[in-house]
């Protein structure tokens, strides 16, 4: 369908992008890789007089070592981060996850902010950033915050984000030793219906020293199973196989779970509670 | 109107455009490109690839203004002197088609499958392709088509 009308900007650098969201307010979008924004304007289920494309601007799709933690720059697109050795080297979890996203036109024009930042509660890499304890860069014209990516999406389509700040980063922390991290999602249609992220710390011991379980795309927004990841602190690895199906079920049973057109509520928790238990399984592993 | 100075299949063509113009009505409407499908309209079905810069790309889905200063190859680009290119030719070979309406698209990810997998194995093929949808023959004969070409 053809879009309604619209102007369309091309900052090149971040104050001047900064002026254009002021002066245009809520007329106005940022536009990134397109791919979920682009499908909707043409659904006119939105529009924006004035659209604002981030991509002239320098730097924002850089991919960098930032000591302690992966910087991938708001406009990284999946592919990019699937491939860029230090996301692999550091996240390999997180890396398979990008590979795997909707298709591979998607994932060469679709950039990790712009998920984020649309919040399409259908999508894989919220839950997998927070279970890996990940937060996000915003920037204004008056300064920069950081938001922990559990508290980032509000609920479908919304956000942390404020009018007149975008994202520029998500921080991402290196794992520490014994530390593994892994997603599983199903998905009909190129977006996931239920996905499970697991990540599993183990200490020299041998015993479970933290977790973190997260459900994403069942609701508006990503869910941390909170008492089963304390439940197996000071498990050893076999403890943690046999104890977690048990320790899941009721966070699984309390999940918000919408019946819409990817299923029905508690069809969506099953898949929830299958994709979690194949995450930590993985996440449950020696490295190779 | 913006301006749109970009390279398709190798000869540069300079148009006058709206931002909200689609890459894909752009190569169909006015430059006569129809061999580019449009199909399910939102990313799923890859009726529509086409190469930006080598990269697979939805047309449907793209703004047109966005492939200012790029180069776009099409399925139109890819025959030489009356022959088809080898990624076609296979196809045919194989009989991986049958209706053709997802062919275009078919063939250009391939391009693009080959362009960066030297030597794809199975997985890698199918995993690529997972984005493009054939509703007539199914998939063995384009995947078979795929890997004699490895």
């Amino acid at each position: 369908m053809l879009l309604r009308r619209f102007d369309l900007h091309k900052p090149e650098t971040l104050p001047a992008l900064f002026d254009l969201l002021d002066r245009h307010g809520e007329e106005a979008s940022v536009l990134a890789g397109g791919t979920e924004l682009l499908i909707a304007l043409k659904a006119r289920v939105l529009h924006y007089p004035h659209l604002i494309s981030l991509k002239a601007i320098a730097g924002l799709a850089d991919i960098v070592d930032a000591g302690d933690c992966i910087s991938i720059g708001a406009l990284a697109t999946h592919d990019a981060i699937a491939r860029h050795p230090l996301v692999c080297r550091y996240l390999p979890g997180y890396a398979a996850l990008s590979d795997n996203i909707a298709n591979i036109r998607v994932r060469c024009a679709g950039t990790l902010g712009g998920n984020l930042c649309f919040a399409e509660p259908h999508a894989d890499p919220p839950a997998m950033l927070a279970a890996l304890g990940a937060r996000l860069r915003l920037q204004s014209a008056t300064g920069s915050r950081e938001c922990a990516m559990a508290d980032f999406i509000h609920g479908d389509f919304e956000t942390d984000r404020q009018p007149g700040e975008i994202l520029t980063a998500i921080l991402v922390p290196k794992p520490v030793s014994g530390h593994r991290a892994a997603y599983r999602c199903y998905g009909a249609s190129h977006r996931p219906v239920a996905g499970g992220a697991a990540a599993i710390t183990m200490d020299e011991a041998g015993k479970c020293s933290a977790a973190a379980f997260w459900i994403g795309a069942v609701c508006g927004r990503p869910v941390a199973l909170e008492q089963a990841a304390l439940g197996v602190i000071g498990m050893d690895r076999a403890e943690i196989a046999q104890a977690l199906p048990a320790l899941i079920a009721p966070e699984i049973e309390a999940l918000e779970a919408s019946d819409d057109n990817h299923g029905a509520g508690d069809y969506k928790r099953h898949l929830a509670q299958t994709m979690l238990l194949r995450a930590a399984q993985a996440a449950n592993t020696v490295a190779a | 109107m913006h301006d749109l100075a970009f390279a398709v299949n190798g000869e540069q063509r300079s148009l006058q455009v709206e931002p909200r113009e689609l890459l894909i009505d752009v190569l169909r409407n006015q430059l006569g490109l129809t061999g580019t499908k449009r199909s399910c309209d939102v990313q799923v079905c890859g009726a529509c690839t086409v190469l930006v810069d080598g990269q697979p790309t939805s047309a449907c889905s793209t703004l047109a203004v966005e492939a200012d200063g790029c180069a776009v190859q099409t399925i139109e680009g890819l025959a030489k002197d009356g022959r088809m290119d080898r990624i076609q030719q296979a196809f045919l070979d194989h009989g991986a088609l049958q209706c053709g309406f997802c062919t275009p698209g078919f063939v250009m990810a391939v391009h693009a499958l080959l362009t960066q997998h030297e030597k794809p194995d199975d997985a890698t093929i199918r995993h690529y392709l997972h984005g493009n949808i054939c509703r007539c023959t199914g998939y063995v004969k384009i995947i078979e088509a795929v890997k004699s070409l490895v």
